[in-house]
Order: C-alpha cells, then sequence, then structure tokens
C-alpha cells in the first residue's frame, strides 16, 4: 500500500471539494482519476501532494515527499518568465541539488537524456515563451523523467495537446508503470482511460466508484456523478456524517 | 574631456562619495527591479516606497536627521506592511496586490499625519527626494551593508525565487521554501528602498529598481543577461546623473531617473526584443 486516504474531506473554506473519501492505492498502480468538472480531481491531488491540508481524515503515504513528483496543469505555469528549456529541465534535479546546490555533471547527462527522449534534443536554449502547448508539456514530462519519482501525480496531462504528443506521452507514463512506479493521472479522455488505465477511480467529491476501469465507467455511475455534481449547494447544512 | 567626464570625480570628494552610494543602490536594487517586473508586481515597489514613510517619519522625531534612526524605522514600518499583506493574502482568498494597497495606504496616511503634525515640509521633501551630494560616512556603510545583504541573499534563494515566480505549485512539492523564497524577496525589496531613500529619497529610489528592468528587457532575453544589463544601465545612469547634476546644477536624484527613463524610452522605441521598431519593422522570416 503506497497511499490510503481515510474518511478523508478536502475543501476551500468550509466548502468539501472532496467528501468523505476512503480509498487505498497500491504500490505500482495505473490510475486514472476522472470525474465531471468541479468534482475535486484536482483538489484531491493538492490534498496528496501537502498543498491543501484536510478538513476531516487522514492520508497516509508510505514514501517520502521528495519521492513524489507532480505536473501541474500548464495554465499555472508561467511561461513568460526568461527561462530556457534546459534550465526548466534541471529544476527536476531538485531531490540532488537543492536550493544551493550546483548541476553535477551525472544530472547534466540526465537532463540531456531526458530532453532527448521527449523528442527536445536541440530545444535546450529556447525559451520557454518560444513554446508551442504541446512542447511545453514535454518539457514539464522531461523535468518530471529527471525527477525520478516513485509516485507521479499528473493534472490534466494532455490538455491542448495534438494527438501525436499525447501518445508519446502516454507511452512514457507506461514505461514508468512498467518501471513499478505509482502514477495517479486526472483525465477526461474516457477511451484514453479505457485504453491505458487498468484502474480508475470516479469522483464527484464522493467516490462514485473504483476499481477496475471497465467496471467503473459504467453509464450508471456516470448518471450519479453527474448528479451529485449538480446538487452542489452553496448554503448547504453543517455536514453530520463522520 | 577628462574635465568633463572625469575630474568632477577627482577633485571633489563629495562627488566620489556620491558615486560610490549610486554605484551601490545600482548594483543590489536593479536585480530586485528584475525579479518585480517578471513577478509583475512593478508597482508593488512604489507601495513599498510609501509604506516606509511613517517609519522614517518616526526614526526623525526621535532622533532628528539621523541615518540609523530613519533607516531602522523604514526597515520596520516596510517589513511590517510586507509581512503583513504577505500572511493576510496567503491566510484568505484576497490577491496580494489588494491587501498590499490597503496597508500601505494606511502606512502612509499615518506616515503623512505624522510628519504634518511634528515635522516641516522640508523634512518630508529630503525623505522624498534624498540627498545624495551630501553622503556621509555612515551613509556609505549603509548603502555598502545593503548591497552586500542583497546580493549574498539573493544568491541564496536564487533557485527557490525563480520557481516561486513562474512554477510555485512545483515548488510546494518540491520543498517548503515557498514563503522564505516570497518572504525574503520582500523584505530585500524594503531594505533597498530604504537605502535609496538616503541617497534618492523613497520615490526616486524606486525608479532605481524599476526602470533598469524595464529598459533591459527590450534589449535581452534570458534571466541572467536580464540581470546583468539592468545593473550595467543603473550604473551608468548614476554616472551620467551625477556628472548632469554637477555640470548644470540639476537636483540628482531625479537627474539619475531622467536618464533611466530616457534609457526606457529609447529601449521602447528601438530595442531588439519586442520595442515598436521590431513591431513597424517586419524582418524577412527564415526558411521552415
Amino acid at each position: 500500500m503506497i497511499l490510503s486516504c481515510e474518511n478523508l474531506t478536502l475543501g476551500y473554506e468550509s466548502h468539501p471539494a472532496v467528501h468523505h473519501l476512503t480509498i487505498q492505492i497500491e504500490r505500482g498502480a495505473l490510475l486514472a482519476l476522472v470525474g465531471p468538472n468541479g468534482a475535486g480531481k484536482s483538489t484531491l491531488l493538492k490534498g496528496l501532494m501537502g498543498q491543501i491540508h484536510p478538513l476531516e481524515g487522514s492520508i497516509k503515504l508510505d514514501l517520502e515527499k521528495a519521492d513524489i513528483a507532480y505536473l501541474p496543469q500548464q495554465s499555472q505555469v508561467d511561461r513568460t518568465f526568461p527561462l530556457s528549456v534546459q534550465e526548466m529541465v534541471a529544476m527536476g534535479a531538485w531531490k540532488h541539488t537543492g536550493a544551493f546546490g550546483r548541476l553535477k555533471s551525472i544530472h547534466k547527462r540526465q537532463v540531456a537524456s531526458a530532453l532527448n527522449q521527449l523528442g527536445l534534443k536541440g530545444f535546450e536554449k529556447r525559451m520557454l515563451s518560444t513554446l508551442s502547448g504541446g512542447q511545453m508539456q514535454r518539457v514539464l514530462f522531461a523535468r518530471l523523467l529527471v525527477q525520478e519519482a516513485e509516485m507521479i501525480l499528473l493534472d490534466e496531462p494532455f490538455t491542448g495537446v495534438d494527438s501525436r504528443t499525447t501518445q508519446d506521452l502516454l507511452r512514457m507514463i507506461e514505461s514508468w508503470s512498467e518501471q513499478g512506479k505509482t502514477i495517479i493521472a486526472v483525465l477526461h479522455d474516457l477511451e484514453q482511460v479505457k485504453t491505458h488505465f487498468p484502474q480508475s477511480l470516479l469522483l464527484s467529491r464522493e467516490a462514485i466508484a473504483f476499481g477496475e476501469t471497465a467496471s467503473v465507467l459504467t453509464e450508471a455511475n456516470w448518471r450519479k456523478a453527474r448528479q451529485l455534481n449538480e446538487a452542489f449547494d452553496e448554503h448547504a447544512d453543517h455536514c453530520g456524517t463522520h | 574631456m577628462f574635465e568633463l567626464l572625469v575630474l568632477p570625480f577627482v577633485e571633489f570628494s563629495f562627488m566620489q562619495r556620491a558615486l560610490v552610494g549610486c554605484l551601490a543602490i545600482s548594483l543590489s536594487a536593479a536585480p530586485i527591479g528584475v525579479f518585480l517586473m517578471l513577478r509583475r508586481m512593478s508597482l508593488t515597489g512604489d507601495a513599498m516606497a510609501h509604506a516606509i514613510l511613517p517609519g522614517a517619519a518616526v526614526g526623525f522625531l526621535v532622533s532628528g536627521l539621523s541615518i540609523q534612526a530613519m533607516t531602522l524605522g523604514g526597515i520596520v514600518a516596510g517589513c511590517t506592511v510586507a509581512v503583513l499583506s504577505g500572511l493576510v493574502s496567503r491566510m484568505t482568498e484576497v490577491a496580494e496586490d489588494a491587501s498590499m494597497a490597503a496597508f500601505y495606504l494606511i502606512s502612509l496616511a499615518v506616515g503623512v499625519l505624522i510628519i504634518s503634525m511634528n515635522g516641516s515640509q522640508v523634512d518630508l521633501l529630503h525623505v522624498l527626494f534624498g540627498s545624495a551630494l551630501a553622503l556621509n560616512d555612515e551613509a556609505l556603510y549603509l548603502l555598502g551593508a545593503i548591497c552586500c545583504i542583497t546580493l549574498s541573499v539573493l544568491a541564496c534563494v536564487f533557485r527557490p525565487l525563480v520557481l516561486e515566480c513562474m512554477d510555485r505549485l512545483f515548488l510546494q512539492s518540491v520543498s517548503r521554501l515557498s514563503p522564505i523564497a516570497h518572504f525574503s524577496f520582500l523584505v530585500l525589496v524594503v531594505l533597498n528602498l530604504v537605502g535609496g531613500f538616503n541617497a534618492l529619497g523613497t520615490l526616486m529610489s524606486v525608479g532605481m529598481m524599476i526602470l533598469p528592468s524595464a529598459a533591459a528587457r527590450y534589449w535581452v532575453k534570458s534571466l541572467d543577461m536580464l540581470l546583468l544589463f539592468s545593473c550595467l544601465l543603473a550604473v551608468v545612469s548614476c554616472y551620467v546623473g551625477l556628472l548632469l547634476s554637477y555640470h548644470i546644477a540639476w537636483p540628482t536624484g531625479p537627474s539619475i531617473i531622467l536618464i533611466l527613463g530616457s534609457i526606457y524610452i529609447i529601449s521602447f522605441l528601438v530595442g531588439a526584443n519586442g520595442s515598436m521598431l521590431t513591431h513597424l519593422v517586419k524582418p524577412k522570416h527564415l526558411t521552415a
């Protein structure tokens, strides 16, 4: 067991975005996190990263924080900042360099290899502001590669990315999975989930279904997810379920 | 030519002192300005310059025109506003610019109140416009110390600060340094504004931060070049501004800022990156 959530409620002010969630995720799982907009998927990832604290319940992780890598949604990265592709990818070596350390030659080779694997050879000196959406996503994946984390959390990794890049990045995710890494990805393309992700969690603030993808992504489960999501009440009473 | 460009600095010790003081401010304030600009916080420098006023005023009331007292007061007032507005924005839903605006306005009102009830307009003019040509030993030591502290702290928090500016979620995922990077940067902004007000005055010292980086952006692209080039522009402007001030008897602070302002105007008109000229004259495109 690499991760377990016990009666977990996450939210903003007192509004729950994830409500009474209890799940356990095995080491090496390749899990898709699906659900309607506003279902709490990104909030759950932020909770797992420790960026927001539980309003109730707990998260237990059987690994160090440094062994978790997180890919934020692209919109959260300021691409106008004057940083080159190489400098951005080298930030992935933080576990080894920390805030002050120099980038050793082994890490420089790692950065070069990551750029190569993501098809970014020749882009080393390019500024981030000159990249397309797909190229930027490759850069962020290259940084993940350099991070060498045991658990990888991906927040909408294919939004605004063309099909060829998506296929390349999916292959990378599968190779990480083959290496035994645990991967949790927020996704919207259900065909993609069915083809590439053996496990899924359908979330609509509460866990609607969790397990094998085929049994989770049923029409009945989606109906329930949408109904729960639409029932969001700004003036709801205090929750009494514990 | 020697008489025009070098002799004033050889003959007069007040010109040497002014040059050394202004160079120290250039080397510390310009890099801070680059980060302010990249974080889209250019106007924060202006807000913070107002925020240090009550501290400087209290320092003046307690010890007269004592640099130590006014500096200490300015640092306390500036850091209080920076930390309070940072805390309020991190603990509530309100963005930092709004909370900073609120706190600096309160601070400014307190400052003006203290000065108008106890001081005179001459004192206020000193705080606003400084006196670069009357820097004593204490002021020079202070400016040198602020320059050393700024460059050392900036070197220490450089990597986290870059990430704090452009990918805060990543920084938060790999370390706990996000608030340290943010607040130490704000403290550096305050330190430099306080340092600047001795030589140039609070309002003019903001120009030493913002104008070099704003102009440099039109010439260079990478972060290291932006830092170097903005320092260079600040140093050159100080030198030319001091000469202007000497030869045609202009007040020093405005002279330096006007030189920087002219460089900024030239930069956005004809700079190599994204200037008006590059928009008007479209070069031939390269092969695909």
